[in-house]
């Protein structure tokens, strides 16, 4: 196959227009190269198998502080460019050692023993939902409290703080803030677990991060500035994601009556639409950015040591050599094999708390408030326009 | 004619995604110090194949590895 394209380069990102990605048509192959923001040029990759590869392979470096390392969007002359402890950034051998330390934290029967005080903060959100009266904004009083929640229970971060790490959290990911407002927003978030870690000290809390403090942090495993990148990186994946995730399913499954009603009908089908909606929605919709750290290829095309790639997960999602019409919501599909937490060994550490998050929520939320319904037509509901996708408000009766 | 299978798991490869023991349980497991891969059974029956050949596919990190040898029952 030959390793020159078509010349015609699309400009990368392709923004949110509403629940359906905006895929490029690269034909078969799948195949374009990209204009970033920053000026870089870059590889895209749109066909599940090449994905497969790509982000299986040693080949690719995450690190966005290596030369040509494609970035979605510039970086302030005087940021900070370290990948400290924030685990997407890192590679093996330092990446394997940080992931270790957090395995056993969200291996699955970790998790199952955390779903008695997700189901309470499900229950407790839908009661106060109700308790406000309708009609009212879902994302507000349950898809962004739950999660939040959750993180900060694990974490040991109060969340009566919430108002101000979901603000820098939103800000950061906004694809409207200026490179400055991020950076403040990335540097406000780790002053604040900075003085939160210190504020630990020698308390021997049970949460991750009064652990990771005393028996990482104390015996040199990891430096403090370390376990504040990641504490940072886990507090905004740990919201941010399924919050987003459970706003978007709910609008999907009203939209979808029938759907829904055999969910209803049969809650054993729980599992199966929760992976739908993953792979449906895919909200991660900028894909993965790596670096070529040695010549290499990815279907038969070859890239050279310091070229750019964007693994766009959402095409992927999409394919039609493996979810034959990949456009179409179907929870009897048995979407085993998506990429909405990625691939390869950055694939999502917290995928089995976003999941039970996801189960646990829906099924509470379709069976708590059975005449669940849109306050606003679909075609009214705005998204929000930011590196993770997701509805701004999701105004509801019941 | 049986179709045998025999799995082997890479614990240096595995980066604890667990999704293995979501697919096959029978199979995979997670251990619980540092959740990474536990082999349950190396050669599965036949009841598990689908599953653990799907597991290996879904596997983010290549960590398991099948083989088939197709063997005839005395």
């Amino acid at each position: 196959m030959s390793d020159t394209l078509a010349t015609n380069v699309l400009t990368y990102p392709f923004g949110n227009a509403g629940l359906d990605p905006l895929l490029p048509d690269l034909g078969p192959d799948g195949v374009g190269r990209v204009q970033l923001p920053t000026g870089q040029q870059a590889w895209l990759f749109t066909r599940h198998e090449h994905l497969r590869e790509l982000l299986r392979s040693p080949d690719f470096s995450s690190d966005f502080t290596r030369p040509g390392f494609p970035l979605i969007r510039p970086i302030p002359e005087d940021m900070p460019r370290r990948p400290d402890g924030s685990l997407i950034r890192m590679d093996p051998p330092e990446h394997t050692k940080f992931r270790r330390m957090l395995t056993p934290e969200f291996m699955i029967k970790h998790i199952r023993t955390l779903e008695p005080l997700i189901r309470q903060t499900v229950v407790d959100a839908l009661e106060q939902m109700r308790a406000a009266g309708q009609p009212a904004d879902l994302v507000e009083h349950f898809a962004l409290p739950v999660p939040s929640m959750v993180i900060c229970h694990l974490l040991g971060v109060p969340y009566t703080d919430h108002d101000y790490f979901q603000e820098r959290s939103r800000i950061l990911l906004a694809w409207s803030s200026t490179p400055e407002q991020a950076r403040d927003a990335i540097e406000e978030l780790r002053d604040y677990l900075t003085r939160l870690i210190a504020a630990r000290r020698g308390e021997r809390g049970e949460d991750l991060i009064s652990r990771l403090a005393a028996e990482r942090v104390a015996t040199g495993e990891m430096t403090e500035e370390e376990l504040v990148g990641l504490s940072v990186l886990l507090l905004i994946a740990g919201h941010e994601t399924t919050s987003n995730m459970i706003g978007l399913s709910t609008l999907v499954l009203l939209e979808h009556p029938a759907q829904l009603r055999r969910l209803r009908e049969r809650p054993e089908l729980i599992d199966d639409t929760v992976e739908e909606l993953l792979r449906y929605l895919t909200i991660v919709r900028t894909g993965l950015t790596r670096v070529a750290v040695a010549d290499t290829e990815v279907g038969g095309h070859r890239i050279a040591a310091g070229e750019g790639v964007i693994a766009l997960l959402s095409a992927a999602n999409r394919d039609a050599d493996v979810f034959p019409d990949g456009a179409e919501f179907d929870l009897a599909r048995g979407s085993h094999q998506h990429m909405a937490f990625g691939f390869g060994i950055h694939q999502c550490i917290g995928q089995p708390l976003a999941r039970a998050e996801l189960r646990i929520a829906l099924s509470e939320l379709i069976t708590r408030l059975p005449g669940l319904a849109l306050a606003v037509d679909a075609d009214d509901v705005r998204y929000r326009d930011a590196v993770v996708f997701g509805v701004q408000r999701l105004p509801v009766t019941w | 004619m049986s179709v045998r299978l025999r799995v082997a798991v890479d614990r240096d490869a595995c980066c604890g995604s667990g999704n293995c023991v979501r697919t096959a349980p029978e199979v995979f497991d997670q251990d619980d110090a540092d959740g990474l891969v536990v082999l349950r059974q190396a050669e599965p029956p036949e009841s598990e194949h689908d599953a653990v050949r799907e597991a290996a596919y879904n596997c983010p990190a290549a960590a398991i590895d099948v083989t088939e040898a197709t063997a005839t029952r005395p």
